[in-house]
């Protein structure tokens, strides 16, 4: 690998050009008017439009969607963090019986295809009546979001050194003092990485949201999923919604970049 | 509180087919060729989604430079379209098949071999391949890079002062390091590729004739449109059974110390 340090990656960014082409493709046709995506093929919008955002904008239907989606993301990752904290200190720093399987259990959970699960998570969340309610789809995607929050985390607080712990304590730290002045700062990373992963989780997951809510808590992903088969002729709109919904992901992505890798491992690899 | 529900959920589930069902269920699933053509397509689909994106994952993360700005850029936008949201994905390669306004549509025509995902097989099999490359290539590029950046410089160094050459640095150096990653990226692409649902199901509708109905298609329809929770739980627990016993074999793996 040294040695073709000079060299022009040619691979890697004819790579990255192929990723982009249909990012771009739906992004010009978000530009575009509908009937210039009738007229033909184009690479560039010819009378570029903010049309089809501004449809989006003023129209509660769609920006409802985004809000809704995001008040349960938001509760999801609060919901996670505040979970998974203490489980992925226990996991990281203590023996105890069954801790092994336990383990290997939560990820059989962020391997379990929300298809399976689709079935009796309605049935339960219509028992406790919390259909078309933000907390049932962010209690939903804490199903799979935990196991990766607590694996995730794991992996940064084992790579704390266990000293750190017992020179808290001889300074006379609680517990709690101990997590919030020492812990937290220390795998504020981890966090970070965490928190991007619930959220990436919940905001792109459709199946679950879309059967969870009726109404008043669709997710912009289920008004898509509507628009989609109602309107056949809406697509620049959909390009539109659909360039949005990339955004958010974006920004959050540059903030961790340099820790992204041990989020997709779920912690693994360092 | 959140782990009460976590469990109740898995147990309420796993223990209200048992209790409901029996094993007639399991009987009638496994004489239906409905199934046994979706779990055959399904594993089907992971062998070839594995197929290419394992070799092309490890070959660019190959040629990625080491550090610097070029490199920086490169992983933040191979990032992106595992930031898309599925159905959003489904959309976007909607919009790239679609006559008279997807790109790839305009290309296949001025290759003369229009697109045709009403009715020919092989060409839907191909973009939802490209499709599930296109989403998650970048995944098996970021782990193998992890991979690759952590081998100490010296490794390279001893290799070219003996001479070796980039075949053999690639099996004797870069392969055995890269192998616990490669493991990782293995198990979660095929998982990932085994449960897919709604980019095939926004693309196809898990058409033509079928032919992309995959096991998750066929479970929640089964499950929600014909209320047939009895063959829709049977079929969770078949592939919750594949889940798990691909969980067990990725836990072995990771826990293996270097």
């Amino acid at each position: 690998m040294n040695s073709d340090k000079n060299k022009f990656p040619l691979t890697p960014i004819v790579y990255t050009f192929l990723i982009l082409i249909p990012i771009y493709w739906m992004t010009t046709i978000s530009f575009k008017t509908n009937k210039e995506l009738g007229s033909g093929i184009s690479l560039f919008p010819k009378e570029p439009t903010l049309a089809n955002y501004s449809i989006i904008i003023n129209d509660s239907a769609w920006y409802l969607g985004y809000l809704n989606a995001a008040f349960y993301v938001l509760i999801n990752v609060a919901l996670c963090l505040t979970i998974a904290l203490p489980a992925a200190y226990a996991f990281s720093r203590y023996r105890f019986y069954g801790k092994e399987f336990l383990f290997f259990s939560f990820l059989t959970f962020r391997m379990m295809a929300p298809a399976i699960m689709l079935v009796p998570m309605v049935e339960i969340f219509s028992y406790l009546g919390l259909i078309d309610n933000y907390l049932s789809v962010a209690l939903a995607h804490c199903y799979f979001n935990l196991p990766i929050a607590i694996w995730i985390l794991e992996g940064f607080i084992s790579g704390i050194p266990k000293d750190m712990d017992n020179q808290a304590k001889v300074d006379g730290y609680s517990y709690f003092q101990y997590f919030r002045k020492i812990l937290i700062p220390q795998i504020a990373p981890g966090i970070g990485v965490t928190a991007f992963f619930c959220f990436l989780f919940s905001w792109t997951e459709v199946l679950l949201a879309n059967a969870l809510t009726v109404i008043d808590a669709k997710p912009i992903n289920a008004i898509m999923t509507r628009v989609a088969s109602v309107f056949v002729s809406n697509i620049t709109i959909l390009s539109a919604a659909g360039v949005l919904t990339i955004i958010p992901g974006l920004f959050f992505v540059i903030f961790i970049r340099r820790y992204i890798v041990k989020g997709f491992s779920l912690g693994r690899i360092d | 509180m959140g782990m009460v529900i976590y469990y109740s959920l898995h147990d309420s589930f796993f223990g209200g087919n048992y209790i409901w069902v029996g094993l007639d269920w399991f009987k009638q699933l496994f004489s239906s060729s409905e199934f046994i053509l979706s779990l055959t397509r399904s594993f089907l689909f992971s062998f070839f989604a594995l197929l290419i994106q394992i070799p092309m994952g490890v070959l660019i993360a190959k040629k990625i430079p080491k550090s610097g700005l070029l490199a920086n850029s490169i992983i933040i936008l191979i990032v992106i379209p595992l930031l898309i949201p599925k159905i959003v994905i489904g959309h976007i390669w909607s919009f790239l098949t679609i006559p008279q306004i997807g790109l790839i549509d305009f290309f296949a025509n001025l290759i003369t071999l229009p697109l045709d995902l009403n009715t020919n097989i092989i060409q839907v099999w191909f973009i939802i391949l490209l499709m599930d490359t296109w989403h998650w290539t970048s995944l098996v590029v970021l782990l193998c890079y992890a991979g690759l950046k952590a081998i100490p410089s010296q490794y390279y160094q001893a290799a070219n002062i003996d001479g070796a050459s980039p075949l053999s640095i690639f099996t004797k150096i870069e392969l055995p390091k890269l192998k616990k990653v490669l493991l990782i990226a293995i198990l979660l692409r095929f998982m990932d590729s085994f449960i897919i649902y709604t980019e095939t199901y926004v693309l196809t509708r898990g058409g033509p004739y079928l032919s992309t109905t995959f096991l998750s298609h066929d479970l929640v329809q089964t499950a929600t449109i014909q209320f047939d929770l009895g063959e829709g739980g049977a079929m969770a627990v078949v592939y919750s059974m594949i889940v798990i016993l691909t969980s067990f074999v990725f836990y072995k793996v990771i826990s293996i110390k270097e």
